[in-house]
């Protein structure tokens, strides 16, 4: 605001008296969405959030009481379930290399200043946002019709959404890149390629290995929430011993805790690296 | 620099690069050791064995053609004719397709110039480059009669009790109950009306025409009154209930979204060290941001399903408890990184503690929280997709549901296309809201 634009106390209040009219108007249209947003969501649920507000510790409690009762074999399955558990990891990882090597090439095609086809700019970044938009169970459920369950449809799956979401944030970083370092390889007749590997990569490495990071740990979760629609690992394991019910929920703790517990270790870890990544690549 | 010291220099900077020379190397083994191991574990030689051709062909069909099948029953009188052989796509008698002639033997027109009749004994099938085919039914077996002097080509298969056989864009199949004809064409058929409408099967400018000055078609209503409502209520496509589901699906994002951010903007301050009452509660806090972001969605969904059963409060609830971990978390890293001196600066002037946050500190945190507020919104569109398949609420479940009955696949792929539409919609949504309430 400029000091020069307010002449008078008079119409700086003014100012203020409509900036707080607006915040007003706001912060009613928020209220109201938000109530007439939480009745319409508690009409049109099967149970009312009334009720289910009395039960919501009812099954915690229950399955809490048999793994009690039942501490002894928790150990047990605890490593029954490992197998399963490193498939889903699996699953996360190779999707997130495979999907951020597409990423790598995917942001160079669309970064503007890196492009080496200016005309491919627009429709890549358009085709990334088509990837990213795509739910993971979308393709997933697609895919296990044609190829039947198990890892592979899921891999996929997570594979093309990753390649999207990354490709974005890729490219940001790319296009934010210092570009004295590619004019000097230029200057001594570096072709393309070798001034994207020489002048680009070192500069976005640390950046870029923080985003796949981080996109690791989203698609652990990922890969866990497939296999309950049927894509194998540990998400498949917990929609079977949640069908065998009641008796059986000793299990069912077991693979909470287990992907409790690899979700807040790859966090912790993560977030280490990340920060030592960002700030190596400061200091450097 | 004196000569050994260099030489000192140089052999470490020698040291240093050889080392980095063997992680360059070592790097791409490891890597392609680690893919040739999953390779294996995720069985991808075996993938081609279990891989199902038909359904490929089925799904890619149905994206882009729909069929109509031309049955007679032996047990039924009359001939049916139906879109996708269902009973809401089902042609009333005498207003069959042009392609279809009733009667005693019904004829039905080939697409490339063939004809199929059905006879009292069976059926007739002409085809123009082949010649006739006479399929002859009697009691429980079946016989086919080529033309003399033909082979059995490879698009007819028959047995005692099943004859099929496939042409460009048709298919003809008999059993002992059933006489079939499939005539396939391309698009996605009554997407716009459905049989009942008395608006199916007219032309863009014959609709127009009927909407702005043709008399009503029906006196009760208006023409474009009219077409609206049969759009909105077509029994084929369910435009309406798609559109309540994208409504739901999009307000459990919205729910979640805010709702979370609402329980974490009072959290994160009572859990970030420079506003935190103790350290106690600080601690107390954090470890809890860390449980709640700990238990995935997936658990969430699982646990909050059994209380409040399936429908969009249990999604919207599921996507709050797990973002209410994440804001705190980074909302109180946000509060920790002010710049103090503004608080000081309001402080000094004698304003309370409540007025130092919202003059001092508001400011300052509003359009981080803001944009990531929005962020999450973008993101959590896609998650209530997913979420909604596994709690049963929103297009997610319409979705699962047209999966699951595997013949849909036309119906399947117009919902990829509107969650395409509605996430890339919220995107830019909370793009604008971004540059709108941030950038001034």
């Amino acid at each position: 605001m400029h000091a020069a634009a307010i002449t008078s106390t008079a119409e700086y209040l003014a100012l203020v008296r409509r900036r707080r009219a607006y915040g007003g108007v706001l912060t009613a249209l928020f209220v109201v969405l938000m109530t007439t947003g939480w009745r319409a969501a508690d009409a049109r649920n099967a149970g009312s959030f009334a009720d289910g507000i009395r039960h919501v510790f009812d099954f915690p409690a229950e399955i809490l009481t048999e793994a009690a009762r039942d501490w002894a074999n928790l150990p047990g399955y605890l490593g029954q379930y490992i197998p399963s558990l490193i498939e889903t990891l699996n699953i996360a990882a190779v999707s997130t290399l495979l999907g951020g090597v597409c990423a790598c090439i995917l942001a160079i095609l669309s970064a503007r200043a890196l492009a080496p086809v200016a005309a491919l700019v627009t429709p890549i970044r358009r085709l990334m946002d088509v990837m990213r938009a795509m739910p993971e169970i979308v393709i997933a459920l697609v895919l296990i019709f044609l190829l039947g369950g198990g890892p592979v449809p899921a891999m996929i799956a997570i594979t093309l959404h990753t390649a999207g979401a990354l490709g974005k944030l890729f490219s940001e970083a790319a296009e934010n890149a210092d570009l004295k370092p590619l004019e000097g390889l230029a200057s001594v007749g570096a072709g393309w390629l070798a001034r994207i590997w020489f002048g680009i990569l070192p500069q976005v490495a640390p950046n870029w290995s923080s985003y796949a990071l981080l996109r690791f740990e989203i698609n652990i979760r990922a890969s866990a929430i497939l296999g309950f629609v049927g894509a194998g690992g540990i998400g498949y394991d917990l929609r079977t011993t949640l069908q065998w019910g009641q008796g059986r929920y000793d299990q069912v703790v077991a693979i909470f805790v287990l992907l409790f517990l690899t979700i807040v270790a790859v966090d912790a870890l993560s977030d280490r690296a990340r920060t030592r990544l960002v700030k190596g690549g400061q200091a450097a | 620099m004196t000569a050994p010291m260099l030489l000192i220099a140089e052999t470490e900077i020698r040291r240093s690069l050889g080392r980095r020379r063997a992680v360059r190397l070592a790097a791409p083994l490891l890597l392609a050791a680690y893919l040739t191991t999953i390779f294996f574990s995720f069985d991808l030689p075996g993938i081609a064995a279990r891989i199902r051709p038909d359904n490929a062909a089925t799904l890619l069909g149905d994206f882009w053609s729909f069929k109509t099948h031309v049955s007679r029953d032996l047990r039924k009188p009359g001939l049916k004719v139906a879109i996708e052989g269902e009973a809401k796509g089902r042609y009333a008698p005498g207003h069959f397709p042009r392609w279809v002639q009733d009667g005693a033997t019904p004829g039905i027109d080939l697409p490339g110039g063939g004809r199929v009749t059905y006879t009292a004994t069976g059926a007739r099938i002409e085809r123009p480059e082949f010649g006739l085919i006479e399929v002859t039914r009697s009691g429980r077996r079946i016989a086919v009669t080529l033309p003399k002097g033909a082979v059995t080509p490879d698009w007819l298969s028959a047995s005692s009790t099943r004859v099929d056989m496939r042409g460009p864009w048709w298919r003809f199949s008999m059993t002992p109950q059933r006489t079939e004809t499939f005539r396939y064409q391309p698009g996605w058929e009554l997407f716009f009306f459905d049989l009942q409408s008395p608006f199916h099967g007219k032309g863009a400018a014959e609709l127009a025409a009927l909407a702005l000055w043709e008399p009503r078609l029906d006196p009760a209503r208006a023409n474009l009154a009219g077409m609206l409502h049969d759009i909105w209520t077509n029994r084929m496509w369910r435009h309406g209930d798609v559109v309540w589901a994208l409504g739901e699906t999009v307000l459990m994002a919205f729910l979640g979204t805010f709702g979370a951010a609402l329980i974490a903007v009072p959290l994160a301050f009572l859990a970030a060290s420079n506003f935190a009452p103790g350290r106690a509660v600080r601690f107390g806090l954090r470890r809890l941001f860390d449980l709640f972001r700990g238990i995935d969605g997936l658990i969430w969904t699982v646990i909050l399903s059994r209380a409040f059963g399936p429908g969009p409060l249990t999604g919207a609830l599921a996507i709050l408890m797990t973002d209410t971990g994440t804001f705190g978390k980074t909302f109180s890293e946000a509060l920790e990184n002010i710049d103090e001196k503004q608080r000081e600066g309001i402080a000094s002037t004698g304003a309370n503690g409540a007025l130092q946050a919202r003059f001092g500190v508001g400011p300052q945190v509003a359009p981080v929280i803001l944009s990531q507020v929005l962020y999450y919104l973008e993101s959590n569109t896609r998650s209530a997709t997913v979420i909604g398949a596994l709690v049963g609420g929103g297009i997610g479940l319409l979705l699962t549901q047209a999966i699951q009955t595997q013949k849909d696949w036309e119906e399947v792929s117009y919902y990829i296309v509107l969650i395409i539409l509605m996430v890339m919609a919220m995107d830019s949504l909370s793009g604008w809201l971004r540059t709108r309430f941030i950038k001034g």
